[in-house]
């Protein structure tokens, strides 16, 4: 129990530490960094708490993924230039820095204030219908009820990525000009009568053909 | 102190959610931070909702959970793609500089 609390503390501390890092550090590529350290720290926590597969899911589809595809942005374009102080501004006269922490001093307090008040409704652990069962893995018990009960969200997920995917490629699709390319239905399309032309050649005078 | 309960686990989320909040707030340098200030935010969503279906003995916060991570990935891939045409074609990302719609 006590090696529990001291893991959560580190990888708390960590994700913490690291959180700050991604919006303090002034180059974007060590921003990255961080937020992959977040993502680790905190998938380690989920490991910790009993979420195996979501943990594993998070390493794989936030490190993996995700960060990968911000580093890739981030090294695409030229952001190597941008390197100025995090908070200067130039045009107005600053005064986002004290709203901001302002604003989010009261959401953390807000924050704060619902954990510390909060109570378990005495009832809350008798009425539940998908309660977790020892005896199953976490991947195993979330397989029986994601192909079964949330079939329709899952697949409704799987449309919400096509469509990501083909409003990506749409967004950055760029048409270049110049470049020979095959085109198919050109191709396919051809018939007999565009391609062959037959023609009486007579003797001694040859074939004039208009290109 | 020592026993970590559920308490712990909405404050480290609280604590990682005002950070994203800071920095799409204080962000000046460039859009893809504030990109991922939003993951941020989202992952201390994920924190509360796993620690809620742990504590509460509950598996459907861990599938909602997924639903999330899926909707993240979709929102990052989009919001990347937009930063790239909007570098294509006016050289900077910086925040300061993007200011079309101030008049």
């Amino acid at each position: 129990m006590i090696a529990h609390s001291v893991f959560f503390y580190i990888f708390s501390l960590i994700a913490i530490v690291s959180a700050v890092m991604v919006t303090v550090s002034k180059n974007t590529v060590h921003s990255v960094f961080f937020l992959i350290l977040d993502f680790i720290s905190i998938s380690c926590l989920f490991i910790m708490i009993g979420a195996e597969f979501l943990g594993m899911i998070m390493l794989i589809v936030y490190v993996g993924a995700v960060a990968v595809l911000f580093l890739f942005v981030v090294m695409m374009l030229n952001v190597a230039e941008q390197k100025g102080q995090w908070f200067s501004s130039r045009w107005d006269g600053g005064t986002h820095i004290p709203v901001g922490l302002l604003v989010s001093l009261i959401i953390f307090f807000e924050l704060i204030i619902v954990i510390g008040g909060w109570k378990y409704k005495p009832d809350l652990l008798n009425s539940l219908s998908l309660s977790i069962s020892t005896e199953v893995t976490n991947t195993k018990s979330i397989g029986n009820v994601l192909y079964t009960d949330y079939i329709l969200l899952f697949q409704i997920s799987g449309m919400i990525l096509l469509v990501a995917m083909i409003g990506a490629i749409v967004l950055t699709y760029r048409e270049r000009t110049g470049v020979k390319r095959q085109s198919y239905i050109k191709q396919i399309s051809r018939e007999r009568n565009e391609g062959v032309n037959l023609v009486d050649a007579e003797k001694n005078k040859g074939v004039k053909i208009d290109a | 102190m020592l026993s970590i309960g559920l308490g712990h686990y909405l404050t480290l989320a609280a604590i990682i959610f005002t950070i994203g909040v800071v920095g799409i707030f204080l962000n000046r340098k460039n859009v893809i931070v504030i990109l991922m200030s939003i993951e941020l935010i989202l992952l201390a969503v994920n924190i509360n909702l796993v620690a809620f279906s742990i504590f509460i003995d509950d598996l459907s916060g861990q599938i909602f959970t997924l639903f999330i991570l899926t909707v993240a990935a979709a929102e990052a891939a989009i919001g990347l793609a937009i930063i790239v045409v909007y570098f294509r074609n006016s050289d900077t990302i910086r925040v300061e500089e993007i200011k079309n719609l101030k008049g």
